[in-house]
């Protein structure tokens, strides 16, 4: 019996625009056993899509856009967490 | 610690890629004899207790002129031991750590500690040397495994190393240890060093305001995108705060001087 699983795509963007280029990526994939790898750290060097948008043409759905950043003012050249993160998933079917 | 001979120090272009990018790798920094002898101990060695406080090889290497000296630049000549760890990855491990940054996020504006990685055996890339993503320590208000979720940044490096290779790096730098595919297992001894004193002009100061340190701060990280004329600033603010000088500008467009920073 086919049943389908989750899997969400995390890209990082260079700016606010869709179809601005990936600086960071990360899947984390639900179609896969608990005793399967996930995604490594440090394994690979070109992510798998250039920009969302070219994900959401190979079928990615988008579930989360990232709000534009606000500067507050004495903080505004502070630094932290990747700013531009989208959130994608797509459905799988798996055989059970 | 004593006080080293200037050869022994980082010069300035050294000094300026470490503001830049967050470490500063160098090999051939410990003689073989040292590295097999310390790779014997690591091997050995089952705890419990502290590696570092019963090891006189492993304090021996922390010794040798070539290392005091870098450690001098960085944190002067009356460092305090911060902590220590022999770190282990097992022949065969295949999961690699999650990226984080050590301890707990740091409030200081400037200050740092570093964070020493002996690598007593050569260390190719299948068996696991640490990843860094070099220019991370200037994005520092992230706290520990606050970005846990990421998996892969572009400008990552692993510190593939040859034995006798020290990677100094800022506490703050992002970080993880990475899958070994060797029947071998890896050891990285990180010693932790707080300043014992405020961190200016501690290096070898000839030329700091030099052609070869501007060619560093032309260096900009990709994976800050839209911000990485912000993170070449806070680079440049950090080597002025480094050379004790706040004056000399490196940053983007002379951003500091223009806004007064």
């Amino acid at each position: 019996m086919s049943k389908t699983r989750q899997q969400i795509l995390i890209l990082h963007l260079a700016d606010s625009s869709l179809e601005s280029h990936t600086v960071a990526w990360a899947l984390y994939d639900g179609a896969k056993s608990k005793d399967e790898l996930q995604m490594n750290t440090g394994d690979s060097q070109t992510p798998p899509y250039r920009s969302v948008l070219d994900a959401m043409r190979d079928g990615w759905n988008v579930l989360q856009l990232p709000t534009m950043p606000v500067y507050r003012s004495g903080f505004e050249h502070e630094l932290g967490a990747l700013p531009y993160e989208y959130v994608l998933e797509r459905k799988v079917t798996i055989d059970e | 610690m004593s006080n080293v001979e200037k050869h022994h120090l980082l010069n300035a272009r050294q000094m300026a890629s470490f503001a830049v990018n967050g470490y500063i790798q160098l090999e051939n920094l410990v003689p073989q004899e040292l590295n097999e002898a310390a790779h014997a101990e690591q091997k050995a060695w089952k705890g419990p207790g502290s590696y570092w406080a019963g090891s006189k090889v492993i304090q021996e290497i922390f010794e040798l002129p070539q290392v005091k000296g870098v450690l001098q630049s960085l944190v002067g000549s009356e460092p305090v031991y911060d902590h220590s760890a022999l770190h282990v990855v097992p022949a065969q491990y295949h999961v690699g750590q999650a990226y984080h940054a050590d301890s707990v996020i740091d409030t200081r504006p400037f200050g740092f500690d570093i964070q020493a990685f002996y690598f007593s055996h050569d260390t190719p890339e299948i068996m696991g040397p640490t990843l860094i993503l070099p220019g991370s320590h200037l994005h520092n208000k992230v706290n520990t495994a606050s970005i846990a979720r990421y998996k892969n940044i572009i400008g990552q490096r692993k510190l593939v190393s040859k034995a006798g290779t020290i990677g100094f790096l800022h506490n703050d730098i992002w970080h993880c240890a990475q899958p070994n595919y060797t029947d071998e297992t890896r050891y990285v001894f990180k010693l932790r060093l707080r300043p014992g004193q405020e961190q200016r002009g501690l290096f070898n100061m000839d030329d700091y305001k030099g052609p070869e340190v501007a060619a560093e701060f032309r260096n900009y990280h990709a994976f800050a995108g839209n911000d990485s004329r912000l993170t070449q600033i806070a680079g440049a603010k950090f080597y002025r705060y480094l050379c004790g000088d706040d004056r000399v500008d490196f940053s983007f467009e002379g951003v500091l001087t223009r806004m007064g920073l």
